[in-house]
């Protein structure tokens, strides 16, 4: 497998503009005669989208919902990190680089994330021009706040609801080029393979979810931008119809997927309330500027919160980690969390919950002040809980949130099949073994707006330039593929639903792979996934015909991937021997209880490649240099 | 709790459909309404018969997919509340609920309580823009933008694009949604170069999309789940009829 990362050479701070340089660029008149297909309208789908067509691209956008302006990017609530330095508090490009690589904790490219810094700005400046209504303050300038690990204030936000705001403003730079003509939109149309033709990434097949049609779409290259696999453990903040399957059988037809194992739990998230549970609700980070995290200090304390004084409670997080406080990274605050419920002190009637109080800031600010900044977040947990966040304190607990793992791509954004380009929560590249919060919206825009843009141009100069016709074998077997599945699924004619064996994998993969792993917890779940993949492959339900609307059939789709991606998501946390960022092997941790990295024998990614049904996938490594970032045990303290 | 649900079933565009009647047990008081769909779907699927149809994605009231009448009102009788969002203590034991699709023209019915709401992007894509290509913009503080204005253009541009207003209006009119959209450009100096010609064409647009004309029932208001104001459609007529006499 070729994991030549193709990082520039020269000074960290050169190396994008001098790479921009020497990438090759297609002349305006012959762009119109490459066609791109990119899958997903998110973040950077949507934004990558709009842009190539711009340039003059013929582009066709896919996703799966009814609408582009849909996808789970919208639930974005907090913020978006740049390093514009408004505020005048020592911000710069380099602190931003320095915090994400830290906070990533040093299992991210350098180099990447250095772009990914410098790009920042124009994000702000792309988003603004479009109209996006940033949070601004009296003078009219733009508002940031603070999230955690920085010690500045660089997000800027909208409201709770900034990953809304920023979709709509790339959902709008899509709409106009489908208005124009220049990009194709297929919507409620989901991708199931993608075709390789003499090695390189020249279309993908497609199902429509509401005709059933199975369907072949051909061009120059192939952008996937679908987004994250956090639905692997059935409850999570993501959207019902998140899934791995585009990212999955990219993998299958030859794409290396880097660190499986890297996913990401997010501390403030509405606690789990019954069985019939379909989802998690996050509440911001951005909570946590005026929030404080608190747990009874004694165990098995029932009394409700208004009646414990403040010299019976334990807030943990101020307690620990003085100077970062309830700003901590998520994997730590998350960590802190289970550990203040292990030890019986959790809150709420299940146990699994801690306070998340506002009753300082209220006092301090008023409760307009705070219904201002986070009017729509308090009633967003009143209408899910039916309690009064201005009255009792929150109920939080953490919740699988983003994966940092995803398909492997180097410097230009291109997996290791040529072609094939990978963006936003769908690749691996820019936060490491932790993402820090509104980084994620700053990530797809970055990958979608100001990189694909130029280096794509490099692929397609380069590339052979002959086309390919979706009447060649090559589609016509991915295909009859496509439509073996289907008719399967329809076939067996079993007793249990798609979601009942999402619920039990996520059961396990929540057990055993969640916020703490050890090695028998792992090899437990290796044991447990394959014997629940073949009951699904023999007791599955799923009625109705492929040839309408089905939404049981698509689940059954996403499941069948999920429960194949679970077992090399655990077999990759159990071969990473150590603790870093939001994987966590219980044997592996300081004598407080913090992540214990081994840098001498993992600071690399770990890259999966897929052998063929039944065989064990082989693992690679793109080992990790860190020139400019000295790798040091994270504190916050 | 137990209840009697009457939901509308539709196989396709072509079946006239019918209401259909489902008794749901023992259900939980912090379920959504959603929750309560999935535990009757999952009871349709073990009897081998197809389970509701029904768009939904985030499920925490942001994405706009959910789209349902629940006893003749969109989304449910709570106010400012997507279906997601709405929780079964809302309901009691006994009650018999009605749930049915979007009611208009504009918006076929795909199967079940699904509908095609694609009329909405093409509105957006005929004008619900500012022409800016990526790269060209100025530093974002250049341009500073009065606060108030900058309140105000978010709360139009809080829209979900659910099409709730549509479903509510007795003449499923669209007013509200290219209101909001008008009015979220319209409130900022980026959207003023496009201003006159943005209203006319959306406006042009949604009327071939057979969306219907507004005589100010204001339902689409009291339905807007993120609580949209009519006084964006009394901006937006202000707009079209200015931008149609300088022409």
């Amino acid at each position: 497998m070729n994991l030549d990362a193709k990082i520039p050479s020269g000074p960290i701070a050169e190396k994008w503009d001098k790479h921009r340089f020497n990438l090759k660029v297609v002349n305006p008149a012959n762009k119109r005669k490459y066609k791109v297909l990119v899958v997903g309208s998110g973040l950077a789908g949507a934004s990558a989208a709009a842009s190539l067509a711009e340039l003059g691209y013929d582009v066709d956008c896919f996703c799966f919902q009814d609408s582009p302006r849909r996808a789970h990017s919208i639930a974005a609530q907090g913020g978006i990190n740049a390093a514009k330095n408004y505020q005048n508090d020592g911000d710069s490009i380099y602190r931003l680089f320095y915090d994400t690589v830290k906070g990533g904790d040093y299992r991210a490219r350098e180099a990447n994330v250095y772009r990914l810094a410098q790009v920042s700005n124009n994000i702000i400046d792309q988003c603004v021009a479009q109209g996006v209504p940033f949070a601004r303050d009296y003078g009219g300038l733009l508002a940031n706040r603070s999230f955690g690990g920085a010690q500045v204030s660089r997000t800027f936000y909208a409201r709770g609801q900034t990953g809304q705001q920023l979709l709509l403003g790339a959902y709008s730079a899509l709409s106009r080029q489908i208005g124009a003509g220049k990009v194709k939109m297929h919507a409620r149309t989901e991708m199931l393979d993608l075709v390789l033709v003499d090695g390189h990434a020249r279309g993908i097949v497609t199902r429509n979810l509401v005709s059933g049609k199975i369907q072949s779409w051909a061009g120059d290259a192939v952008i996937l931008a679908t987004g994250g696999y956090g639905n692997v453990f059935y409850l999570s903040t993501n959207a019902k119809g998140c899934n791995v399957t585009a990212a999955y059988r990219a993998y299958k037809r030859g794409a290396g997927f880097a660190n499986p194992c890297f996913t990401q739990i997010h501390p403030t998230c509405i606690p789990v309330s019954g069985d019939y549970q379909s989802k998690l609700t996050l509440m911001s980070e951005s909570l946590r500027n005026d929030g404080r995290v608190w747990v009874p200090a004694e165990g098995g304390d029932k009394r409700a919160a208004g009646d414990i004084s403040e010299a019976e409670r334990d807030y943990y997080l101020e307690r620990r980690y003085p100077s970062f406080g309830n700003l901590v990274p998520r994997d730590v605050a998350s960590r802190a969390a289970k550990k203040a419920c292990d030890e019986g002190r959790g809150v709420g009637e299940t146990g699994l919950g801690v306070y998340l109080d506002f009753a300082d800031a209220i006092n301090r600010l008023g409760e307009d002040q705070v219904r201002a900044r986070y009017g729509n977040l308090f009633h967003m947990y009143e209408k899910i809980t039916g309690e009064n966040p201005y009255q009792v304190p929150m109920r939080i607990y953490p919740a699988v949130h983003y994966t940092m793992g995803g398909l492997w791509v180097d410097y230009n954004l291109m997996s290791n099949v040529p072609g094939l380009h990978v963006l936003g929560e769908a690749n691996f590249s820019d936060h490491g073994a932790n993402r820090l919060g509104a980084s994620a919206l700053m990530q797809g825009l970055a990958d979608g707006y100001f990189v694909i843009p130029y280096t794509i141009g490099d692929y397609l100069a380069t590339s052979s330039g002959d086309k390919v016709s979706t009447e060649q074998q090559e589609f016509k077997d991915a295909e009859a593929q496509a439509n073996q599945q289907v008719d399967k699924f329809l076939s067996i004619g079993g007793k249990r639903s798609p979601d009942s064996f999402h619920k039990e994998l996520g059961k396990i993969m929540w057990e055993y792979c969640g916020m703490a792993r050890n090695e028998a917890g792992l090899k437990t779940a290796l044991e447990k996934i394959p014997a629940l993949r073949e009951e699904f492959w023999e007791n599955l339900s799923v009625p109705g015909s492929g040839a309408d609307f089905n939404t049981t059939l698509e689940k059954a789709g996403r499941v069948a991937d999920f429960l194949e991606f679970g077992e090399m998501m655990c077999n990759d946390a159990l071969l990473r021997t150590e603790s870093c960022g939001g994987h966590f092997r219980e044997e592996y941790q300081s004598e407080e209880g913090e992540a214990l990295r081994d840098d001498e024998n993992f600071c690399h990614g770990a890259i999966w490649e897929y052998s063929g049904a039944g065989n064990a996938p082989t693992r690679h490594r793109e080992e990790l240099e860190f020139e400019y970032v000295k790798l040091t045990q994270r504190s916050y303290k | 709790m137990n209840l009697t649900l009457k939901v509308w079933r539709q196989s396709g565009p072509q079946d006239k459909g019918k209401i259909v009647d489902y008794a749901v047990k023992d259900i939980n008081s912090h379920m959504s309404f959603l929750e309560m769909l999935d535990v009757l779907n999952e009871e349709l699927i073990a009897k081998g018969e197809e389970p509701i149809a029904f768009d939904h994605d985030c499920r925490e009231g942001i994405c706009g997919s959910c789209s349902m009448m629940i006893d003749g009102i969109p989304h449910g009788p709570d106010r400012g509340t997507t279906a997601c969002q709405l929780h079964m203590r809302r309901f009691k034991d006994g009650d018999v609920v009605y749930v049915e699709p979007w009611q208009a023209k504009a918006f076929p019915v795909i199967k079940d309580l699904v509908v095609d709401r694609s009329a909405f992007d093409r509105i957006i894509q005929s004008g619900g823009f500012v022409s800016i290509n990526t790269g060209n913009a100025q530093d974002a503080n250049a341009l500073p933008v009065n606060k108030d204005s900058a309140e105000a253009a978010f709360d139009a541009a809080a829209c979900i694009g659910c099409g709730a207003c549509v479903a509510a209006c007795p003449n499923a009119s669209a007013m509200l949604f290219v209101a909001a959209k008008v009015s979220h450009l319209g409130k900022l100096p980026q959207g003023q170069p496009e201003r006159a010609k943005r209203v006319q064409s959306m406006v042009s647009t949604m009327d071939t999309e057979g969306f219907g004309s507004c005589t100010n029932t204001f339902e689409c208001e009291a339905a807007c789940p993120k609580e949209i104001s009519v006084t964006n459609i009394a901006q937006m007529n202000r707009d079209y009829m200015q931008s149609s006499l300088g022409d």
